[in-house]
């Protein structure tokens, strides 16, 4: 069992998926406690890995290794460490609210729609768990796949539009980085990313190669300026799609620059640090301003989340300029920050789409000025919006405080106007997130359809409290997330800061 | 190899597939006219239990050592008996969906199966055809059968015209073909592929001989091209595709792109390989053009039909950068290519088929709307081949590509791999048109499936092998860098 325990993680939920799709749409209710069953039994099972996981170690742990096509030496290699076993976790914690977000919500097709976020978690834990490039290439491209079809046929009024935008960007991203990866193979003669890590590479392959990874982690990040497909994305996808988009696929793009672009091409990380520093910027800055004026509460956090995420590629490309030689710390800082963030983001993004969906459910409209007073005839459900508003507008006390910290932190060692300007969100941040809480939950009922709207069920409120928990959680004591990734961050640090030339 | 230009009757053996199928063409031919109306899917049984014998002969002389026959115009190798063996099988699956096809339409006769099963002769003739007029006679069994298929529907005017223009295009290419195999008999004093091999490697760089043999290749690399279909020689694809009945699209458009892969593996690979720096450049622009034009025009079509011919075309042009490479492995690429379009060409055309009902033929991709909702399991199987088909992995045609890509680069072509993948990813677009059209929009009308259930069940099998393989293609990659 142990040794399997990741296969276990990918294939549980595919074949349940497939089960799900077998049992179809006729017998719904049946679909639907099958595969809240089986995401649950999935999170127990990742549970194990965390209580498993030694953290003293930047090695590959729950390692499994067997020939798939040895044409070409791809094997079916899977493993975490500190880097992937919190994602993974994460994945695993999304699913369940997804599908019991979904669970009176969706009407047309319910055990379609189940089936492909079943399928899709266990694709995302497999991109997160490969370690070989073609098997982490496979998942990674499959992934696209139900979430296309989520936003294309659940989704809202654009949907086609917003679907294959979403693919097509995303498709053009990945390829380049299919052809360096293939470019490595020829050179190297293994897939293995491991191998990868190790790989000597003159200065321009790394170039070349370093851009082909970002032009594939960069859309799905998404860094600006090929951040356009996210907000189409998220205003028309189904709730659902919108939570595992927003908490999931986004740090598959981060991941990928933990897991690729650093350790392989550490060389020309440094040389375009700055390039991808400033990038970062723009979105925290610009892209925090652009949110600022959305009407859209969807949009509104589509645009918060771009901006987030920026705190993640600041704080890995930051560890270059950060990093004094004898004092890591700094660095090391900006590194773990950008995983708390994208941890904590997994959170607060999902928290806040739900709390939308929350409230389309009920009014079918996601326009901010449709609503007005809401706490009037929802206060429960205020109190939880109010928490994830100020979570993500990183209140001290709330996970979205944590990881922002931590990398403006690192930031400012860096260059002390990085660390201002990152900063700035703080307040940016703050000005769109509680205006919008302004505007919908408080002051006086404009909308008569507000006065009648009721409060959170049991389901809805179980899901928001959950969330709750978590954010405080990670706020107030972060510690167990940091340590299980300290070791495997100082390991990163040390082959980023390790000239391959 | 002393008596290679002796006829032995003992040696026969290695002919045998042929031997039988053309025998069994004969037996079709005759009892097809003295059976009376009941009895007519006689034909169709019979004509599949010959195809599945063919195969199982051909299969049996899998892994004989290659040997030369009929004064060195007739070889035996693995390729091709691997060949014969895919194409017996491809067209047994084509003949399923066909019979579907040809009740609704009224079409069913039984010299579309005698037509079939001679152009199957013709292929098996090019794939084993060892001189340069063995390969043409088989080229030209398969095209007339071809013709004559095209204009089965006479009355549709549309097929008229496709078999029209593909055989006045075909005949075009193979005088060009012809003229080129003059020029090199000419140069080398032989037809047969071996001694033009011997010439060829021998001709010294500035001569005479050089210059007319590049003369003759240049001719050579057109008409093949020109059968297969690549650009800027691709101009009847579209038409003909789009005018035939679409059961013959289907066959056209797949089983004789094996023979014709397999004709430039002779004359190419084995006759001109000593040339391979002069015919691969020729091979880079025509690759590169296939991809793009058939990537980009692909987007504007409504009809599937005509948007599969510009897919095939720019599919051509990832086969051809298999040969672009010059090395063994990248033959194997091109050919497991070849394999894997025709798995998926066979489903997407099988869709098609499926679809259509008593005299409506359902090739807009309109028609395909709210497929999800009647049918969500083929629904399924056309999301599958269309994702295949643009590349996406864990289906099997990203793996197809993914060998291509590996090939090229490693051969040094980076630059040729990431145009590729640009235009890898434009085609993508139009394969999610079809997407759409089945799960994002809904429809007006009911689809209703009248199929059969063994139309069904293959179609199902085929659908699911491209994920299947696409899991486990280890064993296909090898089979096909195992025949060079």
């Amino acid at each position: 069992m142990d040794n399997s325990l990741l296969s276990l993680l990918i294939w549980l939920p595919i074949f349940a998926g497939v089960l799900v799709i077998l049992i179809g749409n006729e017998r719904a209710n049946t679909a639907r406690w099958i595969s809240v069953a089986v995401s649950i039994l999935v999170f127990i099972i990742s549970l194990s890995l965390y209580t498993e996981f030694d953290s003293n170690t930047h090695l590959m742990q729950f390692e499994e290794k067997a020939s798939w096509i040895s044409q070409f030496n791809i094997y079916y290699h899977l493993g975490v460490d500190g880097i992937s076993m919190p994602l993974i976790i994460l994945t695993t914690f999304s699913t369940i609210l997804v599908l019991v977000a979904g669970w009176e919500v969706i009407q047309t097709r319910p055990a379609h729609y189940m089936a492909a976020f079943l399928m899709m978690e266990g694709l995302i834990i497999g991109v997160f768990a490969s370690l070989d490039a073609i098997l982490f290439y496979v998942f990674w491209e499959a992934s696209l796949i139900p979430m296309l079809l989520i936003i294309g046929v659940w989704g809202g009024d654009n949907r086609v539009y917003a679907a294959i935008k979403f693919f097509l960007y995303t498709f053009l991203g990945s390829v380049f980085m299919l052809v360096s990866l293939i470019y490595m193979y020829n050179k190297g003669g293994s897939f293995s990313i491991l191998d990868m890590h190790n790989l000597s590479l003159t200065a321009a392959e790394q170039a070349w190669i370093f851009w082909a990874f970002f032009m594939a982690f960069a859309v799905k990040v998404p860094m600006f300026p090929v951040h356009t497909w996210l907000p189409d994305a998220h205003v028309q996808a189904p709730t659902g799609g919108s939570v595992i988009l927003a908490a999931i696929m986004l740090k598959m793009g981060g991941y990928g620059f933990f897991r690729f672009s650093l350790p392989i091409t550490p060389d020309a990380s440094y040389q375009f640090s700055e390039v991808v520093i400033i990038l970062s910027l723009i979105a925290i800055v610009y892209i925090g301003f652009v949110a600022l004026v959305q009407r859209d509460m969807k949009k509104l956090i589509a645009y918060s989340s771009i901006s987030h995420m920026g705190f993640v590629t600041l704080g890995i490309f930051a560890l270059f300029l950060a990093y004094k030689p004898g004092a890591a710390e700094a660095a090391l800082l900006g590194l773990e920050g950008a995983m708390v963030q994208m941890i904590s983001h997994g959170f607060i993004s999902a928290a806040m789409f739900l709390v939308v969906g929350v409230l389309y459910d009920r009014l079918h409209s996601r326009e901010i000025s449709t609503y007005g007073g809401v706490i009037n005839s929802m206060p429960k459900f205020t109190g939880f919006a109010v928490l994830f508003a100020m979570a993500n507008a990183g209140l001290p006390g709330t996970s979205g405080f944590v990881g922002e910290f931590m990398v403006i932190l690192g930031a400012v060692q860096a260059n002390i106007w990085y660390g201002v300007l990152a900063g700035s969100t703080l307040i940016v941040g703050a000005a769109y997130t509680l205006w919008m809480v302004k505007r919908v939950f408080w002051g006086a009922i404009t909308n008569p359809k507000v006065e009648t709207l009721s409060d959170i069920n049991a389901r809805e409120f179980s899901i928001l409290a959950v969330l709750a928990v978590a954010v405080v959680a990670m706020g107030l004591y972060p510690q167990p997330v940091i340590d299980v990734m300290q070791v495997t961050i100082e390991h990163l640090l040390n082959q980023a800061l390790t000239s391959k030339l | 190899m002393n008596n290679i230009y002796t006829f032995d009757t003992s040696t026969l053996w290695v002919a045998l597939p042929e031997i039988f199928l053309l025998s069994a063409i004969v037996v079709v031919l005759l009892l097809d006219l003295f059976l009376i109306k009941p009895f007519k899917q006689v034909t169709y049984y019979l004509t599949q239990l010959s195809l599945l014998i063919t195969g199982i002969l051909a299969f049996n002389l899998i892994g004989e050592p290659k040997t030369i026959i009929f004064g060195g115009s007739f070889i035996l190798d693995n390729m091709a008996s691997v060949f014969k063996v895919f194409m017996a099988g491809s067209t047994m699956i084509a003949l399923v969906y066909t019979r579907h096809y040809l009740t609704s339409h009224k079409l069913y006769r039984g010299e579309y199966f005698v037509l079939v099963l001679l152009s199957m002769l013709g292929m098996m003739v090019m794939v084993s055809g060892y001189s340069l007029l063995t390969l043409y006679m088989g080229l030209e069994v398969l095209a007339l059968s071809l013709y004559t298929l095209i204009a089965i529907a006479r009355e549709r005017a549309g097929a008229v015209e496709a078999a029209l223009k593909y055989f006045v295009l075909g005949a075009i290419a193979s005088g060009l073909l012809l003229y080129g195999m003059s020029m090199i008999y000419g140069i080398s004093g032989s037809i047969n592929i071996s001694d033009i091999a011997a010439f060829a490697a021998n001709a010294s760089l500035a001569s005479r001989e050089m210059l007319i043999l590049n003369f003759g290749l240049v001719f050579l690399v057109i008409g093949i091209a020109f059968k297969l279909g690549a650009v800027p020689f691709h101009m009847w694809v579209p038409d003909v595709y789009q005018g035939a009945p679409t059961s013959v699209t289907m066959f056209l458009s797949t089983v004789p792109k094996i023979a014709a892969v397999a004709m430039l593996v002779r004359i190419l690979v084995d006759g001109m390989g000593a040339m391979h720096a002069y015919w691969s450049d020729l091979f880079i622009v025509m690759a590169l053009l296939s991809i793009a034009l058939g990537s980009v025009v692909a987007l504007m079509q409504t009809n599937i039909k005509r948007m599969l011919a510009y897919s095939t075309i720019s599919h051509i042009g990832f086969i051809m950068l298999g040969f672009v490479t010059g090395v063994v492995s990248g033959y194997g690429a091109a050919v497991f290519y070849v394999l894997v379009y025709i798995l998926m060409s066979l489903a997407a055309f099988g869709m098609i088929i499926l679809l259509n009902k008593q005299g409506f033929e359902a090739d807009n991709i309109s028609d395909l709307k709210g497929l999800s909702k009647h049918s969500p399991w083929f629904a399924l199987m056309m999301l599958v081949i269309m994702l295949s088909m643009a590349g996406v992995p864990p289906f099997i045609g990203f793996y197809s590509k993914l060998f291509i890509l590996q090939q090229v680069i490693s051969t040094g072509f980076v630059t040729i791999a990431v145009i590729a993948v640009v235009f890898a990813v434009i085609s993508a677009y139009y394969y999610l048109q079809v997407v759409k059209s089945m799960y994002f929009e809904g429809s007006d009308k009911n689809i209703t499936i009248t199929a059969s259930m063994d139309m069904k069940l293959i179609l199902s099998i085929n659908a699911v092998l491209i994920l299947v393989v696409g899991i486990f293609p280890d064993f296909w990659m090898k089979l096909s860098i195992s025949l060079f």
